[in-house]
């Protein structure tokens, strides 16, 4: 089978869903803004994955955000939890206005992702490495109940320096898990600065392939390669799939991008400022057409 | 006197409960033939998972089970939870997913490996995280009736099994409930709690006490939290001297919450037999290692012939 045969995606849906990721940056960074606390440069590089995972291709439904037959998303890398929240938000599961509680005694909307408490966090997130295991564990408790969701992991890049992340990777394939997709924002940054310099976890792919995933690599800010990507990896068969989407750590904000000082500061009023005019002069260029 | 494996008798119960609720699933990290989790793997293949020596996933897999509504039982040596304190802690204690973390070889009862493997600091460690019960069982037959009462709990638990063949406590008729103390023996002088191993020996304990006329309490406080307060403040005020066993440091287990309890209650004469701060050696037996660092029937009998003389100086 032709690559073209599984996947088509029209171009009125990617526009939309390119103007929709970046909506979900300006709210991000405004969240981050507003709340003086977060994560920028993680939370932008995964716009397009996030958005096309909650905007198109998750089955989920948020008038039944415990919908036993869900697919589930778990936000490995918590930190991003400001971009999640905002998709939530718009997708409808809780209101909007809701967004600028993010972090004040009392909302549901925590420091990072709580699945006892937002509507639409399937898992409890924040300490980096447990997505993957926690997946596999979905993933057989889904076979186990005859439930036919499938779980989607997203991870930072950093994150593939935690010991236990290979761990899941493991136990994932031990049992085929077909049903797992992990997605590796490939954002090039870390918290102390690049990935090659903390850590090297290059050759990620190969690392990937020796722990018996399927492997594919896109541009992961590239919005038809992300949709094509998840559909691909739905139809493999008899193993997980990860993909290595290589992104722009402060994607989308030209002073942020590739800088590992945004991982966890937040914009000042003039910053903030600054990226926002940038944001929605994108924003606008989408034009009238796909309003 | 009959001795029971207190691990054979959880691998039974566990492969009994599993036939009755099919959501039970069991994930052990490479010591199924040590914790006895065999049993259930032979009879129910497709909800028995090997993960490898991979304690931090095991724990992480077993949250994956409870979000899609398994039963996940999570067995390892309970030194080894220590590596998944964290993973315990977001993935299963915050995050309330339904796990029951069965930490095998507690204590010094796996006393052939040493040091590396006995473990002091557990219940002190899980103690202190939210949202887990914490339960350590006495004998066979309270491993086995606690299973199903574990497993039907609503939430995460911590269930610590001692290694040995421990002599036989209770009859048929026990039924123990998580959060819910035995007293075992009535007494007036003095009230020893225990929780694991260290109930037999207590009762001991209390034999030789009645001989020099000291009535001792024996209560097996199985559930370390959420602590029963009840039985505490019954045998506190019926005595006013208290003696704590366990197989753990006295910083932070049994010890350490019934300390807690009593000074927030009325302060009173307290006694804790346990393992005092110290890692412990290699034994031949695990009797005479317990003996070894003070946790020995005499040093349970001289603990409460000091606390009753204590408390009498008090109250003369």
């Amino acid at each position: 089978m032709r690559e073209d045969d599984l996947v088509y995606h029209p171009d009125s849906l990617v526009r939309e869903l390119d103007k929709i990721a970046q909506i979900l940056r300006l709210d991000a960074l405004e969240m981050i803004h507003r709340r003086g606390a977060g994560h920028p440069g993680g939370s932008l590089s995964a716009s397009e994955i996030i958005t096309a995972l909650v905007f198109h291709h998750l089955r989920i439904d948020p008038k039944r955000p415990n919908w036993e037959e869900r697919d589930r998303f778990i936000l490995s890398k918590g930190h991003a939890c400001s971009l999640l929240y905002a998709a939530l938000a718009r997708r409808g599961f809780f209101p909007v206005e809701e967004l600028k509680t993010w972090g004040e005694i009392g909302s549901r909307l925590q420091g990072h992702p709580d699945r006892l408490k937002t509507p639409g966090i399937d898992m409890t997130t924040g300490m980096e490495g447990h997505g993957v295991a926690v997946g596999a564990g979905l993933c057989i408790a889904a076979r186990r109940k005859n439930l036919n969701f499938r779980v989607y992991v997203l991870v930072g890049d950093g994150e593939c320096q935690c010991g236990v992340l290979w761990e899941g990777a493991m136990i994932a394939s031990k049992y085929h898990l077909s049903e797992l997709t992990v997605i590796v924002d490939r954002n090039y940054v870390q918290l102390d600065g690049p990935t090659h310099e903390i850590l090297p976890i290059d050759p990620l792919v190969d690392k990937w392939k020796a722990f018996n995933f399927a492997t594919i690599e896109i541009d992961g800010n590239n919005m038809r390669q992300v949709l094509d990507a998840l559909d691909i990896a739905d139809e493999i068969r008899d193993k997980p799939t990860v993909i290595i989407a290589h992104t722009v750590k402060g994607k989308g904000v030209s002073f942020m991008e590739g800088e590992a000082k945004w991982h966890g500061k937040p914009p000042n009023k003039e910053e903030f400022a600054k990226a926002s005019e940038e944001l929605k002069r994108r924003i606008h260029s989408y034009g009238e057409e796909i309003d | 006197m009959e001795k029971k494996s207190i691990r054979k008798a959880y691998g039974h119960a566990l492969a009994d409960y599993g036939a009755e609720n099919t959501d039970v699933a069991v994930v052990v990290a490479d010591v199924s033939a040590s914790v006895q989790t065999r049993f259930f793997a032979e009879k129910f293949p497709e909800r028995f998972f090997n993960v490898g020596i991979t304690e931090q996933a095991l724990v992480d897999f077993a949250a994956g089970l409870a979000l899609g509504g398994m039963i996940p039982f999570a067995n390892t040596f309970a030194v080894l939870f220590l590596r998944a304190a964290e993973q315990i802690r977001t993935s299963v204690a915050y995050a309330k997913t339904n796990v029951k973390l069965v930490g095998s070889y507690s204590g010094l009862s796996d006393y052939k490996d040493g040091p590396t493997h006995n473990i002091e600091c557990d219940i002190a460690v899980m103690r202190s995280i939210p949202n887990i019960a914490v339960v350590e069982v006495a004998d066979a037959v309270e491993a086995e009736k606690m299973v199903p009462e574990v497993a039907e709990y609503d939430g995460p638990v911590y269930l610590r099994l001692s290694r040995s063949e421990a002599p036989i406590i209770f009859d048929e008729n026990y039924e123990p409930k998580i959060g819910k103390a035995a007293i075992i023996r009535d007494g007036s002088d003095v009230a020893l709690i225990a929780s694991g191993v260290m109930v037999y020996r207590c009762l001991k304990a209390a034999e030789n006490l009645a001989r020099m006329g000291i009535d001792a309490y024996v209560v097996n406080m199985s559930t370390i939290k959420p602590l029963d307060l009840n039985v505490v403040q019954k045998v506190a005020a019926d005595t006013g001297a208290i003696v704590t066993a366990e197989d753990h440091s006295v910083i932070g287990g049994l010890g350490g919450a019934i300390a807690e309890a009593l000074g927030e209650m009325k302060p009173m004469v307290l006694e804790r037999i346990g393992i005092r701060d110290t890692f412990t050696e290699t034994s031949r037996s695990y009797d005479a290692l317990l003996d070894h660092y003070g946790m020995s029937v005499e040093d349970i009998v001289k603990a409460a012939q000091r606390a009753v003389k204590r408390n009498r100086q008090i109250h003369i």
